[in-house]
């Protein structure tokens, strides 16, 4: 679990625990059903170590003493702020693939194209998942507009992939023109 | 356990050439189709690949130069202007990118006409049309006219047309294609619950969204099939949600 998504959860006010997860579910819908629930204490526990996270008994509860209450300190605050100040974005690996392509190629070793299509197979495969989940979700939920990033995100590589398609193609086919 | 599967709509050899020697096209050059009850096959490829005149040969709106199209086992392509009129009347629903709705008619005047057009009593086909309507989610729209209505609204007042006669098939060509994101989730929304309730559908698109979501993906290029992608178990195999989505969002870190 990223520890600046589980501190910012923290910014608005101190929680527990399970309502960190119960706040990630909301968020996330299906895509969070894979969340480990240790994952949000790991974290928590990394965090009171770093200084930025206080942890303290619930008053109220003294029978569960695994209730805490956690906290932001000022250092925690801190690190919020420069998270949501930061301009970051998660970068599919396009070179890697594109490398692929260059190496199956030269080498003979596999058809281009061949691994164009299996690709292609498998994001149509997870986009369909997608546009499952986003038709089972209600109208303005939280996790609709996450999964309409992830639509848009698997539409855009399949684009490239289509791209990608017809490069290969044009390629073989200049090289079976210059070997005959 | 073995099931009976129909073959719904079928095509062999079919081909559509326009021009001739030099200038010889192949709109669509020899295909090979089978579509299954209850079926949804998506046909995808880039613009001027011959989907739409596929869809159109298909549907009976063109004349094929090649081939035979046999629908719920009866073949169609040799049959007289009259008897194919029938056919796109009776037994096929169309769906098209730019909704051809009637201007001058109202929603529910537009999802009645196919009715009326086959003889439907006017009292039958007013109670169908507003169950249609009602369906699509547009029974409060009912008395809007196109121009009124969002593109969205009016592709689902197109939809509620196609199935106005009950027809053996819906063939759709680019329905999302006008749409932005939240309109085509309703599209697919609605393409799914037809799905559902054992509508045979085929779908030509360029957009990927729409095509996920068939059972059969097909690939088009210059009038031939070159690839064909399974993206269900079968027609009633269906995954559950969730199992693979978590791959696509990365918590790690």
């Amino acid at each position: 679990m990223q520890q600046e998504v589980v501190l910012a959860l923290l910014a608005k006010e101190p929680a527990h625990g399970y309502q960190l997860r119960a706040r990630l579910r909301q968020a996330l819908g299906p895509l969070g059903d894979a969340m480990n629930d240790g994952q949000v204490y790991v974290t928590l526990t990394r965090l009171e170590k770093a200084g930025q996270v206080t942890a303290e008994r619930a008053v109220s509860d003294p029978d569960r003493p695994d209730r805490k209450v956690y906290g932001l300190t000022a250092a925690g605050h801190r690190r919020v702020a420069d998270w949501l100040a930061e301009v970051s974005w998660p970068k599919p690996d396009l070179a890697e693939f594109h490398l692929k392509l260059l190496a199956a190629a030269a080498a003979r070793l596999a058809d281009p194209i061949a691994i164009v299509d299996a690709q292609r197979r498998e994001l149509l495969r997870r986009l369909r998942d997608a546009e499952r989940a986003a038709m089972a979700e209600p109208d303005g939920s939280e996790p609709a507009l996450l999964l309409e990033g992830i639509v848009l995100r698997l539409q855009a590589d399949l684009r490239w992939l289509e791209a990608c398609e017809r490069a290969w193609t044009r390629r073989r086919s200049q090289d079976q023109g210059s070997r005959r | 356990m073995q099931t009976v599967e129909t073959v719904m709509l079928a095509a062999r050899g079919l081909g559509k050439e326009y021009g001739k020697d030099d200038g010889l096209v192949r709109a669509v050059d020899r295909v090979d189709l089978e579509v299954l009850r209850g079926e949804t096959v998506a046909v995808m490829g880039p613009s001027g690949c011959g989907k739409s005149t596929l869809l159109h040969l298909l549907g009976g709106l063109d004349r094929a130069t090649a081939g035979e199209i046999w629908l719920a086992g009866q073949r169609i392509d040799q049959m007289s202007e009259r008897g194919m009129a029938a056919i796109r009347r009776d037994d096929v629903g169309f769906v098209f990118q730019a909704f051809h709705l009637m201007d001058e008619l109202t929603a529910l005047e537009n999802v009645e006409l196919p009715m009326l057009l086959a003889g439907r009593a006017p009292r039958t086909a007013r109670r169908r049309a507003a169950e249609l309507l009602e369906r699509v989610g547009l029974a409060d729209r009912a008395r809007h006219l196109p121009s009124q209505l969002s593109g969205g609204q009016r592709q689902r007042v197109a939809i509620a047309r196609a199935l106005a006669n009950e027809p053996l098939i819906v063939l759709a060509d680019e329905p999302t294609g006008n749409l932005d994101s939240e309109a085509t989730l309703d599209v697919l929304r609605l393409f799914e619950q037809l799905h559902g309730a054992g509508q045979t559908l085929v779908i030509v698109t360029h957009d990927s969204r729409i095509a996920a979501t068939a059972d059969r993906l097909i690939s088009m290029r210059d009038g031939a099939f070159i690839d064909e992608t399974r993206l269900t178990g079968g027609v009633s195999g269906q995954r559950g949600v969730g199992g693979d989505l978590s791959a696509l969002v990365n918590l790690e870190g």
